[in-house]
């Protein structure tokens, strides 16, 4: 700790030191954090109060202005490491203030913040997804296609990472889903049909009884809770890790968002998921699953989804979105069983197939065939605009690209949408 | 109606279970010493569990053997403060306002105390619970939770840490001693951990054959003692299998009483064929337990008993 004399000696770096920490502040604020020019004063001030006796001592008073929220915590330790570390301006100032300085002693860090922090150190980054205007495209245009456009209707399996890391930034300002129901609760409106006795006696008393108005309340709207069955198999590991940022994405703005993945076995994964920073959340749901890519067992994963969860999580008139390419090899009468129990305790049930994207889809594979009579809608997944479609559809505004299976039964005898109907 | 007069409260994980026993609730000790606890401690009582179980019997339980008064709050979609809490009479209001009026007193200060009086107020559960005397405060039991909206459980937390209760017209109510809450709740829907929190909780379990016997013995005392020890093997044998819903506790007194209204001495294949709908609520479960498992799984108890006596 520094000692009132020391602090005297801070006096004179303090020029260096202030700017040092305006640019460490700007730097954390492109990572993500809210740090605003009274934060940066803040640290000054903090600093120059405590004054530094350690590395860990500034590394702390620094975090504890600028640091607000816990899911900010590895963003700042990874952009701590690498500002002050790269520049050695900790250990200058030190050598400088005392006579020995301290061995600045490494913490363990975790690692998740680390691409953000060295992003936003290392250069602005680029404007390269300008919107441009949307163009009729035809297949072989594909030259006079923009990047952003391309992207859009890229297909994730052929997508690089950089194009995945676009994929995941552009699914962050997509428009989530509006969907509300009507609940049983009230809330005062400017005119509807229920009176509100108790805001009109009120209201009423304000003029002595004289004048007694009416005044009303309609039914309130919230939006229904969303469970999420994402497969994650290895013949769908090319889309579940995208699609987790998309659950991501979802959870972080909505309430209500249960997500479960499975493979050989059923794994909640709603709590990890509402880890604000991203890639905590996804490092966090990793270590969570441990079927990663392995076989899977559908039907099992629907049964125990059904037996262990679908009364606590299926309550409030929820919308089921169940991520699956339905390619089930053994208990196909148990698949449509489970199938069955689903769609019946919810309000609605969505099968996004990434297995959509092959435009002469038919639903040969028994496992489809078992499970597609019991689901409301059949939606593909497998690019950025399969997922805002699905948004849109969420939200009640768009049918265009799968339309809702008309009549039950009767679907898994009609065609699919390309092509003719063949027999498994 | 029961015993009125409060009695103390148990001094020891002992009594509570010779309380609970003497109210005919069959209780393991682990439900007694959390109650025992919850009642030393003041702090709510969260109970979680299968539908059926007795999680609301053990409120009534309590209530009648500590003498106490029991005030329910039935929670379901749409519960809003008006109805939890309190409301006012507007009628009355109404009249009041005219009768002010013709009496010829204009003062708006003497009419608004006179119409937001506590004459014209309708006490609803909440409210109940926490104008309770000292020495005397009631159960609230707060039932299936789990069917309001978050917001109600948000309004609970504040209710249920400071037991007191603001009125805008009239102030603010406190408990002059903390009510024995006990919220129970069917999981359709997770409780926010900020709730839980504030409570001791307790899963509420299926109960072993020794204890479910004595239950129904209790319960159904008319019941002869091979029907009921049928009645419970059997019971028991459902649990485990993989069923959709399995069969409560509740759903074992009602079968041993339906039995015994049917002058049924012993289980035998065509009854349980005939009454399975009081066990079982889902037609999957029911046609997975046709007439062979049925008549199986009987088999399978009769030689069970058979060997244990």
């Amino acid at each position: 700790m520094a000692r009132p004399e020391e602090m005297a000696d801070t006096r004179e770096p303090e020029g260096r030191l202030g700017e040092n920490i305006v640019h460490f502040a700007r730097s954390l604020r492109k990572a993500g954090l809210n740090v605003g020019p009274a934060s940066v004063t803040d640290a000054i001030n903090a600093v120059l109060a405590a004054g530094i006796g350690s590395r860990e001592d500034f590394y702390w008073t620094l975090h504890a202005v600028l640091v607000k929220r816990h899911e900010d915590h590895a963003v700042f330790d990874e952009a701590f490491r690498l500002f002050w570390r790269s520049r050695e301006l900790v250990e200058k100032m030190l050598a400088m203030l005392s006579p020995v300085a301290p061995a600045g002693a490494q913490r363990e860090k975790p690692r998740s913040g680390e691409k953000r922090a060295s992003e936003a150190l290392a250069k602005p980054p680029e404007r390269e997804r300008k919107q441009e205007p949307d163009t009729e495209i035809e297949i072989d245009a594909r030259f006079s296609l923009s990047a952003s456009e391309v992207l859009r209707s890229r297909d994730f399996a052929q997508m690089s990472a950089a194009e995945l890391e676009l994929a995941r930034r552009a699914m962050r300002k997509m428009i989530m889903p509006h969907d509300r129901v009507k609940t049983r609760r009230h809330q005062p409106v400017a005119s509807g049909r229920r009176l509100d006795p108790r805001a009109m006696m009120r209201h009423g008393l304000r003029t002595g009884g004289d004048l007694i108005l009416p005044r009303f309340t309609a039914p309130r709207s919230v939006q229904p809770p969303l469970v999420v069955l994402a497969d994650i198999s290895g013949s769908m590991s090319q889309y579940s890790r995208i699609f987790l940022h998309f659950l991501h994405v979802l959870s972080e703005r909505r309430r209500h968002v249960h997500s479960f993945v499975f493979g050989t076995r059923l794994t909640n994964l709603t709590r990890q998921l509402r880890h604000r920073d991203p890639d905590e959340a996804l490092a966090e749901c990793t270590k969570a699953v441990e079927d990663w890519s392995g076989g899977t067992r559908i039907g099992e994963a629907l049964h125990v989804f059904n037996m262990d969860w679908s009364r606590r999580v299926l309550g409030q008139g929820a919308t089921v979105i169940l991520m699956t390419d339905g390619l089930e090899r053994d208990r196909i009468d148990l698949l449509e069983r489970e199938t069955e129990r689903l769609s019946k305790s919810c309000r609605r049930l969505i099968w996004v197939n990434p297995l959509l994207r092959f435009d002469g889809f038919e639903p040969k594979a028994r496992g489809v065939r078992a499970m597609l009579p019991h689901v409301d809608e059949l939606r593909p997944v497998h690019s950025l605009e399969a997922i805002s479609d699905l948004c849109d559809a969420l939200s009640g505004a768009d049918r265009k690209a799968w339309k809702p299976l008309a009549k039950p039964h009767a679907t898994a005898h009609t065609a699919g949408p390309g092509g003719a109907h063949g027999r498994a | 109606m029961p015993d009125q007069t409060p009695r103390p409260l148990p001094r020891s994980i002992d009594e509570t279970l010779t309380l609970l026993t003497e109210g005919d609730y069959v209780a393991d000790r682990a439900l007694a010493t959390v109650l025992y606890l919850s009642l030393t401690m003041q702090r709510p009582l969260f109970l979680e569990g299968e539908a059926g179980v007795g999680k609301t019997e053990i409120a009534k339980v309590l209530s009648t053997a500590l003498g106490r008064r029991l005030i329910r709050l039935q929670c379901y979609e749409g519960l809003d403060v008006s109805s939890a809490v309190y409301e006012w009479n507007y009628a009355a209001q109404m009249i009041e306002i005219r009768m002010e009026e013709a009496a010829g007193s204009a003062d708006r200060k003497t009419m608004e105390r006179n119409v937001f009086s506590e004459r014209h107020l309708i006490r609803r559960p909440v409210l109940e619970a926490i104008s309770g005397e000292a020495g005397a405060a009631p159960v609230f039991l707060i039932d299936e939770l789990d069917r309001t909206d978050e917001a109600f459980e948000a309004f609970l937390l504040e209710v249920l840490s400071d037991y007191q209760v603001t009125i805008p017209e009239l102030g603010t109510v406190k408990a002059a001693e903390p009510p024995i809450v006990i919220i129970t709740t069917n999981r359709t829907r997770e409780i926010h951990d900020a709730l839980k929190r504030r409570c001791l909780y307790h899963w509420v379990d299926y109960p072993d054959a020794a204890r479910e016997l004595e239950i129904v013995s209790r319960k159904v005392p008319d019941a002869s003692a091979r029907l009921s020890g049928e009645v419970v093997a059997y019971v028991q044998r459902l649990r485990q299998m993989d069923l959709f819903k399995v069969p409560g506790v509740a759903e074992s007194i009602d079968w041993a009483t339906a039995l015994t209204e049917l002058d049924r001495l012993a289980l035998d294949p065509q009854t349980i064929s005939d009454t399975l709908g009081v066990l079982l609520k889902y037609q999957d479960d029911i046609a997975r337990l046709g007439e062979g498992e049925s008549a199986r799984l009987l088999e399978e108890v009769r030689s069970e008993l058979a060997t244990a006596d």
